[in-house]
């Protein structure tokens, strides 16, 4: 008897909350819901929390439409991504997810974004598919300037050192496969890990090999141990690093030891010093007060510009979805998606985002700008 | 390989060694006493650090909130305890130990922390702050059970150690941070230049050694401990207290973590979660010692340290696989010499 009660109570409860559901699914058809998955704990924190602030700051309307946003952290784990993914787009309904800001976890959230037709915007720089996309600069076109500016120097043996993971691989390939054809050549090649206390035994092998330029494939403040090293050891090459390392952190880590390193950067990251007609500054210093006006004077990151770039481009998207479906529904997903990869031009803060069909980021050479420390800040080269 | 490359690789293994050595020794001193395979004592090498760089910033050191809530809850259960023991006339005294002192820390913390203060205050300071943190989590962690077997211990170690690395996290952010080197400056020896940081922390892992030993051989209190390491019943009937015993101990390994942490800092970027590999190629050295010999223990950290920056010389990308892979013919080779003991029943 007992039991049979329990049980009527309990469906009793479950209607009532399938009532308020549906009720509450009306009132929210003028309503978008982004659903948020970003590593703001664990190893690639450092990436994830600047992206969540940004997401923090995001306007709360894209014209008359509400934006609900559902904030997850997967603390870097492509497992917990996937998780949360599912969460978001099964319980939640999500019309669009952002996230996650690590590679290996985007890549594993691509295929739940396949699978369940729910456009996701990553916003680290990771393969896409039919409904990812991706809002930061592939290492592949910043890998080029690289190599480009490498090429212009006169540079012919070239050093590396990275991460023993696959983004540090991703960038080797990439830079061995352009600079092959230059003629120039990888003379020593080395590996290390974020938390390692010492890569003295890498950098004196790479030295010993006498590398003209020496590419460190590393990001946030570890890729400041090997150039410490280097200076020690008295290494008088040039060192180029790539956009990770754009932050205050590493510039206060590696202090007088990074000046006149050459780094590849996103506009975002010298914005006050492009010239004005470059239509990517006023974006970019829009962010800049909108961000700082919340989490404080200076606190501004190019990775949190990532997520004020998402919301540039969905918010071209939802009013031409918006025509077709209503938020929701899978067709509006499916509009999203097509409504994204029709966009004009959309300028955001880290560059020109022309997505397509076939390319689902859509930055181009205006995303990458060379840039070198000086007096412990970043400067455009000339 | 040239002798110059040799050398300058012996000499940074031997330095990255010296911290294996601190804290295996501190392992050792845990394990030995309290069965405990202290997990979380790299987090202490964590927080020594970023502490000391908090200081150098002219910041307050986030930590004092952690410091601040463990000493609450340790209060709460002392005073529970007392009050059900009724034992009320302790309270005073450990209200004293549990609130005041930490207070004091704390208080000192916060004046000290944006005025920049030398830097011998900046590092007692530190000192202070994080080695309380060693018995406030024996007696909130350890202490209500500890009779259970080493694999229970360890599970609760291994949770201590992932509170205590989210903490770091939530305290002192995710990026680097580097102090600066208690001294500089660098020594000649004929074509060689070591830097006197260096020789500071091999010279400071051979003094805690040399303490170590005098504490242990005579000392009445390292006597208590080493009787405690033998027989804990038997020491508890002659009137040793086990959980005085605990707290000593890892108010020691937490002792040891922050000095290895202030000297580490001065050689790296510490990260929030560097301490864990760290400690965990401390404890591979502990292992090659066996777990109950320190000066084993010292050559199987330094072992560690010297495998470590060679491997890494000869394929950087396997070093970590290289330093790990040292513990299977360890095993084997001490479970093949082991002699069964009483104490495995209740592994």
């Amino acid at each position: 008897m007992v039991r049979f009660a329990r049980g009527a109570a309990v469906s009793a409860g479950l209607l009532l909350i399938a009532g308020f559901g549906a009720g509450s699914l009306d009132a929210r058809a003028q309503e978008i819901t982004i659903g948020v998955t970003l590593g703001a704990t664990g190893q690639t924190a450092s990436i994830g929390i600047p992206m969540k602030q940004g997401a923090e700051v995001l306007p709360q309307k894209i014209g008359d439409v509400t934006v609900r946003y559902i904030f997850l952290d997967d603390g870097g784990d492509p497992g917990v991504a996937v998780k949360n993914m599912r969460q978001l787009t099964e319980q939640n309904q999500a019309d669009v997810i952002l996230g996650s800001s690590s590679i290996p976890s985007c890549t594993a959230m691509a295929e739940v974004a396949l699978q369940t037709k729910t456009p996701q915007i990553c916003l680290s720089p990771s393969r896409t598919n039919a409904f990812s996309f991706a809002m930061a600069q592939p290492a592949a076109l910043m890998v080029e300037g690289m190599v480009e500016n490498m090429h212009a120097k006169g540079y012919k043996n070239i050093g590396y050192i990275g991460f023993a993971d696959s983004l540090g691989e991703h960038n080797l390939s990439s830079m061995q496969r352009l600079m092959e054809p230059l003629g120039m050549k990888l003379v020593a090649s080395e590996r290390y890990n974020r938390t390692d206390t010492s890569v003295t035994a890498q950098v004196l092998k790479i030295v010993a090999a006498k590398p003209d330029a020496i590419f460190v494939s590393a990001s946030g403040t570890p890729a400041a141990l090997p150039q410490l090293e280097l200076v020690q050891r008295n290494y008088k090459g040039q060192v180029y690093f790539l956009h990770g390392v754009i932050n205050r952190d590493f510039l206060r880590v590696g202090g007088k030891s990074l000046e006149g390193v050459i780094a590849t950067a996103g506009p975002f990251a010298v914005a006050a010093e492009l010239p004005d007609s470059n239509p990517i500054k006023a974006e970019a210093l829009k962010f800049t007060k909108v961000y700082n006006d919340k989490f404080g004077a200076n606190s501004v990151n190019t990775f949190a510009a990532y997520s004020w770039d998402a919301f540039k481009v969905l918010s071209a998207a939802v009013p031409v979805a918006l025509k077709t479906a209503k938020p929701g529904t899978p067709e509006f997903r499916v509009a999203l998606r097509d409504a994204m990869q029709n966009n004009p031009d959309i300028v955001g803060a880290n560059g020109i985002y022309k997505m397509t069909a076939t390319d689902h980021n859509g930055l181009d050479k205006r995303a990458r700008v060379m840039v070198t420390v000086k007096g412990n800040a970043f400067h455009p080269l000339p | 390989m040239t002798w110059d490359i040799a050398l300058i690789l012996a000499e940074d293994g031997i330095l990255t060694g010296a911290i294996y050595a601190l804290l295996a020794l501190a392992s050792v001193l845990v394990f030995a006493t309290t069965r405990i395979i202290f997990v979380p004592q790299g987090e202490f090498v964590t927080f020594g650090a970023l502490t000391l760089a908090a200081f150098q910033l002219g910041q307050t050191p986030n930590i004092i909130y952690l410091v601040g809530l463990l000493a609450a809850i340790v209060c709460v259960m002392d005073g529970v305890a007392l009050v059900r023991a009724r034992r009320v006339r302790r309270l005073p005294h450990m209200l004293a130990v549990n609130a005041l002192l930490p207070a004091l820390v704390i208080a000192a913390a916060i004046y000290f922390g944006p005025r920049k203060p030398a830097a011998l205050i900046q590092i007692l300071l530190t000192v202070a702050l994080i080695v309380p943190l060693g018995p406030f989590v024996y007696r909130i962690a350890f202490q209500p059970v500890a009779n259970a077997s080493v694999r229970l211990l360890f599970v609760i170690a291994i949770a201590v150690h992932f509170v205590l690395q989210g903490a770091g996290l939530l305290f002192f952010g995710p990026e680097g941070f580097r102090v600066d080197p208690l001294i500089d400056g660098q020594l000649t020896f004929g074509t060689m230049t070591v830097s006197s940081q260096a020789l500071l922390i091999v010279g400071t892992g051979i003094a805690f050694a040399i303490l170590l030993y005098l504490l242990f051989e005579f000392t009445v209190l390292g006597k208590a401990l080493r009787a405690t390491a033998v027989n804990r019943l038997g020491a508890r009937i002659v009137g040793i207290s086990y959980p005085m015993v605990g707290k000593l101990c890892l108010a020691l390994a937490a002792l040891i973590g922050v000095i290895s942490g202030i000297l580490a800092g001065g050689l790296t970027t510490i990260y929030y979660d560097s301490g864990f590999i760290i400690g965990l190629k401390a404890f591979v050295g502990a292992i090659l010692g066996n777990m109950i010999s320190y000066p084993l223990a010292i050559v199987g950290a330094l072992l560690v340290g010297l495998i470590e920056s060679f491997g890494a010389f000869y394929s950087s990308a396997y070093k970590e696989a290289i330093v790990f892979a040292l513990l299977i013919p360890a095993l084997v080779w001490l479970s093949l010499r082991a002699v069964p003991d009483e104490e495995q029943e209740d592994l």
